[in-house]
């Protein structure tokens, strides 16, 4: 029942609740960035990220640092909180949580076949796999000459399975294929995550229901910009876009259309949510579309812990702290490479 | 002899119940009006006095454990704030005291009567009072306990982010648990008058 959860949820949830909200307040600040964006060589970084909840994960390594390793270990604190809520939830939640690594686990998947498909070895993959999408007998994909032997030998076993039977073709694996297969494989996942979320019903399907549309149309705006000049065609372009969000179906008719940004800027501007984001862009430029799309996500991701009482709080914070992650690494990278004037350019301020 | 008068009163009475009811168009003699005056006024005493404990201590443990967990995580991460904390807690626990205190005033009211005056007016009023406080401050002390624990949760969870709110929330917890005294005082005014026929 709607806005009678308070009654019943902390039964089960209260308890990880409040330690997700707890990890909220170690998230980075403004003053934080700051101080990093201020760092001279990596280890001024990781002196300051002693200070903060990182602090015991990168006191070990030893200088020189590189920034795969800063990368790596503030994963690892990431996926040391998800391990320790997943232990403790039950159902429900613990479905939920489960559903929140899904998308890794698909990225995972689609950088072994392409690794794969460029000869890489496997074991040098496996380790740039993200933590939070590994299964058993991932290292098997790179035996899969084709989609259906891919489907047959490994990922029927896997949790994704169920997202498979659209793209079940005996085609040979190549890099269009293979991008075709991601989306329609977050496509199905996508799909699947809202269902699942509308039938919890109550706050939690309400708050999911708009992060979720929004994600939903941000990759179908990041499907059509890609695919502009490429050979993939009107239909297949439609196919891979969700069935829900604020664009469908009127707006993914349209953007099947698009040839070129200006066309989807014309089309994204009828809604409001999204004309606010490609008013900040000149006319032209696509480079800020990114981190314009980066910062409007961090903004709803806060706003879903304005109420208590539903389990969206557990999926903003895991986006919250990738996101964390992104601009660590983003900064590391420019500190490293002496760029330290383009900093500004990529890091998103959540607090 | 004054048994047998006093039966063929009580049956005069239900006759007449029986027949207005008739009259009002509704057909059957042995109706529920009837049924009702029939049972003791001692079970509807004693049952409001269940419910005035019962439902009280519901509420408190409902309110208890709704604040208790969200405490328990949040203090993991800011352990400073679990001795303040607890005074959202002891808020849920007065509830349950209203609960036992409106408990035994009540049971002191509830006397014996020679079964002769068992029917009478008088009696099925002091009984009927006795129900009527029960169920007032056992209703009133279970939604006063859930409004207080689901106040002190976030209580707790807004005090673990910035420790100024913590006042702030506080005295909305106190409007709350005013609602239990508000149930107690009219309980106790209820149950003030119930006063069974002397012998």
């Amino acid at each position: 029942m709607y806005g009678f959860e308070a009654l019943t949820f902390n039964i089960h949830g209260g308890y990880l609740e409040a330690i997700v909200r707890g990890h909220r307040a170690g998230l980075l600040t403004t003053a934080d960035y700051n101080n990093l964006c201020q760092c001279e060589n990596l280890d001024d970084i990781k002196m300051h990220l002693s200070a903060t909840k990182y602090g015991s994960y990168l006191q070990n390594e030893p200088s020189p640092l590189h920034t795969t390793t800063i990368v790596e270990k503030c994963t690892l604190k990431l996926v040391d909180d998800y391990k320790h809520m997943l232990c403790q939830a039950t159902e429900p939640m613990s479905t939920f949580l489960e559903y929140i690594r899904y998308g890794h686990m698909i990225d995972n998947v689609v950088l072994i076949v392409t690794g794969t498909l460029h000869e890489r070895d496997v074991q040098e993959l496996i380790e740039k796999c993200h933590p939070l999408g590994m299964f058993d007998s991932i290292a098997t994909l790179a035996v899969a000459q084709n989609m259906r032997e891919l489907y047959r030998l490994v990922l029927v076993d896997t949790p994704l399975a169920p997202y498979f039977s659209e793209c079940l073709t005996s085609e040979d694996l190549d890099d269009m294929n293979i991008e075709i297969m991601r989306n329609t494989l977050y496509k199905a996942y996508l799909e699947d995550f809202y269902k699942f979320c509308q039938k919890l019903g109550g706050a939690t399907a309400e708050i999911m229901s708009d992060l979720l549309a929004f994600e939903a149309d941000r990759r179908a705006v990041n499907i059509t910009i890609n695919s502009i000049g490429t050979e993939l065609t009107r239909e297949d372009r439609k196919k891979l876009y969700s069935n829900f969000g604020f664009l469908y179906p009127y707006g993914h008719e349209e953007l099947a259309i698009c040839e070129d940004i200006d066309q989807v800027r014309g089309v994204m501007e009828k809604y409001p949510p999204y004309q606010a984001i490609f008013s900040k862009m000149s006319y032209g430029e696509s480079q800020m579309l990114d981190k314009a799309f980066y910062e409007e996500e961090v903004r709803r991701l806060c706003l879903a812990f304005e109420q208590q009482f539903h389990y969206a709080v557990f999926f903003a914070y895991m986006r919250l702290r990738e996101q964390e992650i992104r601009n660590l690494m983003w900064i590391s990278e420019c500190v490293a490479q002496n760029q330290k004037s383009r900093i500004h350019d990529s890091v998103v301020y959540m607090f | 002899m004054c048994t047998r008068e006093r039966e063929r009163e009580a049956d005069l009475v239900i006759t007449i119940l029986a027949r207005r009811e008739r009259m009002s168009g509704m057909v059957d003699a042995s109706s529920w009006g009837a049924a009702l005056v029939r049972i003791s006024p001692y079970t509807f005493s004693a049952i409001g006095i269940a419910i005035s404990i019962g439902v009280s201590v519901l509420g408190a443990a409902w309110g208890i454990y709704i604040t208790g967990s969200s405490l328990i995580g949040a203090a993991i991460e800011a352990p400073r704030i679990t001795s303040k904390n607890l005074i959202s807690v002891i808020f849920c626990e007065a509830v349950a005291i209203y609960g036992v205190i409106v408990a035994i005033i009540l049971q002191t009211k509830l006397e014996s009567v020679p079964s002769s005056k068992m029917y009478d007016a008088e009696s099925l009023r002091a009984g009927y009072a006795i129900f009527a406080s029960g169920i007032i401050v056992g209703f009133a002390n279970l939604v006063c306990g859930l409004c207080v624990g689901i106040i002190g949760s976030s209580c707790a969870l807004s005090d673990a982010q910035n420790s100024t709110l913590f006042v702030k929330i506080l005295v909305i917890e106190i409007f709350g648990s005013a609602l239990g005294l508000f149930g107690v005082i009219v309980g106790i005014i209820m149950s003030a008058q119930a006063t069974w026929p002397t012998k």
